[in-house]
């Protein structure tokens, strides 16, 4: 009997804050509308934390940083688009659909996970980059809408587009803390630190990364359906500009990879500052963000949490 | 020592490129052996650990593990099937503390059927439980590398180079330890370059140079082979 306390007391130790970080993501988003009336823009912090999230479920879990993180969001967006115009399924149905056409895509590029390091994250980039192009080609209009882009206006329904994206980054989170605190977690852990010698710890290492990278894809897949949905017209460029990878990547560093919180925090920070001063004042904004990026890597490269580790405090 | 051999090697060849690091080696290990492996710098020796323990495929040959082919087999499928190792730098999981690495190699190695506290008793690293093993020192990483094979119950531990630069004390407790596996049933294979150490321990060595097996047999004849002298002191 005695053996079997401390792992009850630990699986709490790990549940109960996860839980709650969950309970508290989904009670703050509904509530703000209510108090902050510009719900695009919530909509639009949403669709941010969740591609920090999911950047951070490969990124912080594996060391694979993929900077052709928006060619997954776009696929999403476009499938979920296409099916819209193209067939009658339901559009949350098609959303869903968007994020297994992510993951369809990940598949392909299953063999860049050969890669590692730099060289890993130049071949996502590029890959990012043929899938636009792909999308934006003028001679694929009849089937993509080429550069003029596609339009769903018809399905059009914000409220339910909000709650969508609600529910894709509790997804998200719920899986960073599964990924934290589960045994395929600790099989990370290991993997991210010596894949040679998880091998020798029987650690599958080679499935096991391809699992974090489809989860992965598919939550941007599910976020660029579901962006794509509350958008309604949108250009390719919209939903495949490498601006947004480089925002989830500098939201997700910022906040701290490889936790649960920190992404959620560093988008909620930085989306907050970039929609105060990046709108107002862009000059400014640059600026800023410059700066901020310096001094985060020279100062924290392990991002905000990490402030909060080194002071002894168990980050979530 | 018992007759029928655990592992087999037959005709083992590994090529990088145009070396042939591994040229047609053919060779058993027995449950309870201890078999030493021997050879100037570059002979093939961690090599033929790697090929053994499926961090390298074989390009031709064969590797048999109580019968059955293990070497189209990738590297975490033959653990559980008993193969393990050591590095000859080892590599711990860093930002781990010691027992966690224990536990890694433990729960997905094993399925947990090891006590991992006994495992932490036998490397003599239990008051270190709790420590990052990057805090270790490299004598007693090189002891986490064993204690970590020794969690996934190996039937066939492949040692390399495990006494280089630890000082006599330290090399006679690992060469107990090593002894004490073999005892309990455990086949090695000790790449080392340690003569005195290796002949406390071997029961039978073999001479590798540039790819191929020069001498099988006792270390003691070894040194009275006259190829065996060529490879190693020129001739």
């Amino acid at each position: 009997m005695n053996d079997a306390l401390p792992p009850v007391r630990n699986r709490l130790r790990t549940i109960l804050p996860s839980a709650i970080t969950l309970l508290v993501i989904a009670a703050a988003f509904i509530i703000a509308p209510h108090v902050y009336g510009n719900r695009s823009l919530l909509f639009s912090m949403m669709t941010f934390i969740v591609l920090a999230q999911g950047l951070n479920l490969l990124y912080g879990f594996t060391g694979y940083l993929p900077f052709g993180y928006v060619g997954f969001f776009g696929t999403g967006a476009y499938t979920t688009s296409l099916l819209v115009l193209h067939t009658h399924i339901p559009v949350l149905l098609c959303v869903i659909i968007g994020g297994v056409g992510a993951v369809i895509v990940g598949l392909i590029l299953g063999p860049l996970l050969r890669l590692s390091g730099a060289y890993f994250s130049i071949a996502n980039l590029a890959a990012s980059q043929i899938l636009y192009n792909i999308a934006s080609n003028q001679d694929l209009s009849s089937i993509t809408g080429g550069p003029y882009g596609l339009k769903i206006d018809q399905v059009y329904n914000p409220t339910a587009c909000y709650f969508t994206m609600l529910v894709i980054l509790l997804l998200a989170t719920g899986l960073a803390a599964h990924f934290r605190f589960s045994r395929f977690g600790l099989a990370l852990r290991a993997m991210n630190q010596d894949p040679t010698s998880a091998a020798m710890a029987g650690i599958d290492v080679v499935r096991n990364r391809l699992i974090v990278w489809l989860v992965s894809a598919s939550i941007a897949g599910l976020a660029g359906g579901a962006y794509a949905w509350n958008l309604s017209v949108f250009y390719p460029d919209a939903v495949f500009t490498l601006q947004i990878s480089v925002f989830a990547i500098v939201f997700a560093l910022f906040g701290g990879v490889g936790t649960v919180l920190g992404p959620v925090v560093g988008a909620v920070v930085l989306y907050a500052l970039y929609n105060g001063v990046g709108i107002s004042a862009p000059q400014y904004f640059e600026f800023i963000y410059g700066l901020l990026i310096v001094v985060l890597v020279l100062f924290l490269p392990n991002g905000l949490m990490s402030l909060l580790a080194r002071r002894g405090v168990r980050v979530l | 020592m018992s007759s029928e051999p655990l592992l087999v090697l037959d005709g083992v060849v590994k090529r990088f490129g145009g070396l042939t690091a591994l040229d047609g080696v053919s060779f058993s290990v027995a449950p309870s052996e201890i078999l030493g492996l021997v050879g100037p710098n570059g002979s093939g020796k961690t090599t033929a650990i790697n090929v053994i323990s499926g961090v390298y495929h074989a390009d031709a040959g064969s590797v048999c593990l109580g019968g059955q082919r293990i070497d189209r087999l990738p590297a975490f499928r033959r653990v559980p099937l008993g193969v393990n190792r050591t590095f000859q730098v080892p590599k711990p999981f860093a930002a781990m503390t010691v027992r966690e690495n224990i536990e890694v190699a433990a729960y997905f190695g094993a399925r947990g059927r090891v006590d991992i506290d006994d495992v932490l008793v036998e490397i003599d690293l239990a008051d270190q439980a709790d420590v990052l093993a990057s805090g270790l020192t490299v004598n007693q990483q090189k002891r986490l590398d064993l204690g970590r094979a020794l969690a996934t119950e190996p039937k066939l531990l492949l040692v390399d180079e495990i006494g280089a630069g630890l000082n006599p004390g330290e090399l006679g407790v690992i060469a107990d330890l090593l002894c004490r596996l073999a005892a309990r049933g455990i086949a090695l294979i000790v790449v080392e370059h340690l003569l005195d150490f290796l002949n406390r321990i071997a029961n039978r060595v073999i001479v590798l140079s540039a790819g191929r097996m020069l001498y099988e047999g006792t270390l003691e004849n070894a040194s009275r082979n006259a190829d065996v002298v060529a490879a190693f002191i020129g001739g």
